[in-house]
């Protein structure tokens, strides 16, 4: 016995380093691997296509496919915030509308016909979307960090106020009466193959992902989505940061309010309708798990491109639009099936 | 050696049950005390008092001879004393570093760092290496997720970080439950050099053997009051079990006492170290 005890270690060592060096490297690994294999799903699908359509891959369709995949990017931007901190936010899409409606009615009424006043109808506009943004975000803070309501509930909810108010601006109608600016900026490119909106959100993209792996709020944002109580008990104020967590999510819907009335030279209450879904599906399909505590932007980032290739490569190769929505669904349930059996394996490992 | 942590005549009472009856003991710096007894008994209850989770109805705590109160756990925390709960509040999914310096980042120096919150990801890595390696706990990679540790590493990385943010008191729940006998092993040694660094330890268990091999005195608590506080000469399993049960009191045994002694303490060179 005595023996045995003593020879075991020696004997074992070795081999045990010699797998754990293996499975760190593995694990390592995991999180790059994850966004490879979707980054590899997301070129198959630009190469399948680009050989289906001889339209894939032209200019106008780089154009058309960057501005449906901004909007969708800027929300699952935020998305990803909040489901990696646990929570989930519905109402993204529908904030997006209305904050988007609530600038154009202030730049529609607040200015009506004034010549000259463009620039600052379009600041004060602008502004007015990005706190309609914030105030919702805010809103879905408060209640699920103070009223304890869940955060499904709070942004369902939100989901209904926010499209309701939208349509309550205008009988339901867009809001066209906005400086010609705005639309001038907003489809304005930069040496012609990057649109304004797709540079801006590129530029808050890299900015939040930094924040995201490299700073104390993303590494706040992970660990309590990952355990609460481990965050209670180190001292955070988990609350607080939760709070900012949504607040951030409606920020930056906001800024898509803006960018989404940009291109249209519009505000639409109607404009998010179709992002809530698409932003959450693209997180997801990213690798972010709907319990917390685990996702990236770069992922995100994969996802939206994906979701976007869908609906405009199924168009150009003659599919009814229709489709796209059955597409990324089944891509949504795909993604996460294959997510389970890497996490399956890895725990049985 | 110097009294650390010493708790005076603690009463908790909830409603008419009284959960704690004037309870006292004390730890010095550099001392691993056992508190042992059956399951209400009233480890937890007193646990909660120290990591200020449950404010006591009655009592007294001192830390360094300072009288101390806890409001919440952070000023228990802020008082120097740590607690690792038996869940050890680690997040899984989150590495080594993370969880080691979580609630306490290190943040870049410059403008830019602490405007941004930006992490000093290197210096938090070599911190977590290196007092990981002084504690000699085998964690071979600091950026593996906490959840791909085995238990006994999961175990000793919450010790290790609450040993490394505290100076004066460490609360131990239960930390060899749930683990294999080398692991045990493992987390006992821990437990020695954390104390060889001058921590009081409180050392809360149901397992006899463990207590036996890392105290160097217990506490037995029994209904709510000290049964028995046995030091190095006393502390044998059949006096453990006897006070825990019952089938031993105070009065049946000379050589232990109720209250602790002086006499009771050993000196420093006939505790049982890790190389005894």
């Amino acid at each position: 016995m005595t023996l045995s005890r003593q020879a075991s270690p020696a004997q074992q060592v070795p081999d045990r380093k010699a797998t754990s060096a293996i499975a760190r490297y593995l694990d390592r690994c995991h999180a790059a691997v994850r966004s490879l294999w979707i980054g590899g799903v997301l070129i198959a699908l630009i190469v399948g296509f680009s050989i289906g359509s001889p339209y894939f891959l032209t200019r106008a369709n780089w154009l058309n496919t960057s501005s449906t995949a901004t909007e969708v990017l800027l929300l699952a931007v935020g998305e990803t915030f909040v489901i990696c901190s646990g929570g989930i936010d519905l109402s993204v899409g529908a904030v997006l509308g209305f904050s988007g409606t609530a600038g154009a009615w202030v730049m529609a009424h607040g200015f009506a016909g004034a010549a000259g006043t463009a620039p600052l109808a379009i600041s004060v506009g602008f502004l007015v979307t990005l706190l309609a943004g914030g105030a919702f975000g805010a809103l879905n803070g408060f209640l699920v960090t103070r009223a304890f309501v869940p955060p499904f509930v709070v942004t369902l909810g939100t989901l209904g106020i926010a499209t309701g108010l939208g349509y309550l601006l205008n009988n339901g109608q867009e809001i066209s009466a906005i400086p010609a600016s705005v639309a001038t900026i907003g489809n304005a490119n930069l040496g012609g193959w990057i649109p304004v909106p797709v540079a801006v959100t590129a530029a808050i993209t890299i900015w939040y992902a930094l924040v995201l792996s490299k700073t104390r709020f993303g590494a706040y944002t992970l660990s309590i989505g990952d355990s609460r109580e481990a965050v209670v008990r180190a001292g955070i104020n988990d609350r607080r940061h939760l709070f900012k967590v949504y607040l951030l999510s409606g920020f930056l819907a906001g800024v898509a309010g803006i960018l989404v009335m940009a291109r249209l030279g519009a505000g639409s209450p109607a404009s998010g309708s179709t992002d809530n879904l698409n932003a959450i599906a693209a997180v997801v399909i990213g690798g972010a798990s709907l319990f917390g505590g685990r996702g990236t932007i770069i992922g995100s980032v994969i996802g939206t491109g994906i979701i976007a290739v869908l609906i405009t490569g199924l168009v150009l190769i003659n599919v009814p639009p229709f489709w796209q929505e059955v597409a990324v669904g089944a891509v949504l349930i795909l993604a996460v099936y294959i997510d389970q059996l890497r996490g399956r394996r890895r725990h049985r490992a | 050696m110097s009294v650390r942590l010493a708790v005076r005549d603690m009463s908790k009472h909830y409603g008419g049950i009284e959960a704690l009856r004037g309870v006292s003991l004390q730890v010095d710096a550099g001392e691993v005390l056992g508190l042992v007894g059956d399951n209400g008994a009233g480890k937890s209850t007193l646990l909660k008092i120290l990591a200020g989770v449950i404010a006591p109805t009655a009592g007294e705590i001192l830390i360094d001879g300072e009288p101390a109160q806890f409001a919440n756990p952070a000023a228990a925390q802020a008082a120097g004393v740590a607690t690792v709960y038996q869940d050890l509040a680690l997040a899984g999914q989150r590495d080594v570093v993370a969880n080691f310096f979580m609630g306490r980042e290190v943040i870049s120096r410059g403008w830019l760092g602490r405007r941004t919150g930006w992490l000093d990801t290197k210096v938090m890595s070599e911190h977590t290496v290196s007092e990981l390696a002084r504690l000699r706990t085998r964690i071979p990679d600091v950026h593996a997720a906490s959840m791909d540790l085995s238990g006994g590493q999961r175990q000793a990385l919450a010790i290790a970080r609450a040993a490394a943010w505290t100076s004066r008191v460490l609360l131990l729940d239960e930390p060899t439950s749930a683990l294999g006998v080398e692991q045990q092993q493992q987390v006992l040694d821990l437990i020695r050099r954390v104390r060889d660094d001058g921590i009081a330890v409180l050392f809360i268990s149901h397992q006899m053997p463990d207590v036996l091999a890392v105290c160097d005195r217990a506490v037995v608590l029994r209904l709510g009051c000290v049964a028995s506080t046995l030091g190095a000469g006393q502390l044998t399993a059949d006096n453990l079990v006897g006070y825990i049960t019952g089938a031993k009191t105070a009065a049946d045994d000379t050589g232990a006492e109720a209250e602790p002694g002086p006499d009771t303490r050993p000196s420093p060179d006939t505790r049982p170290g890790p190389d005894a």
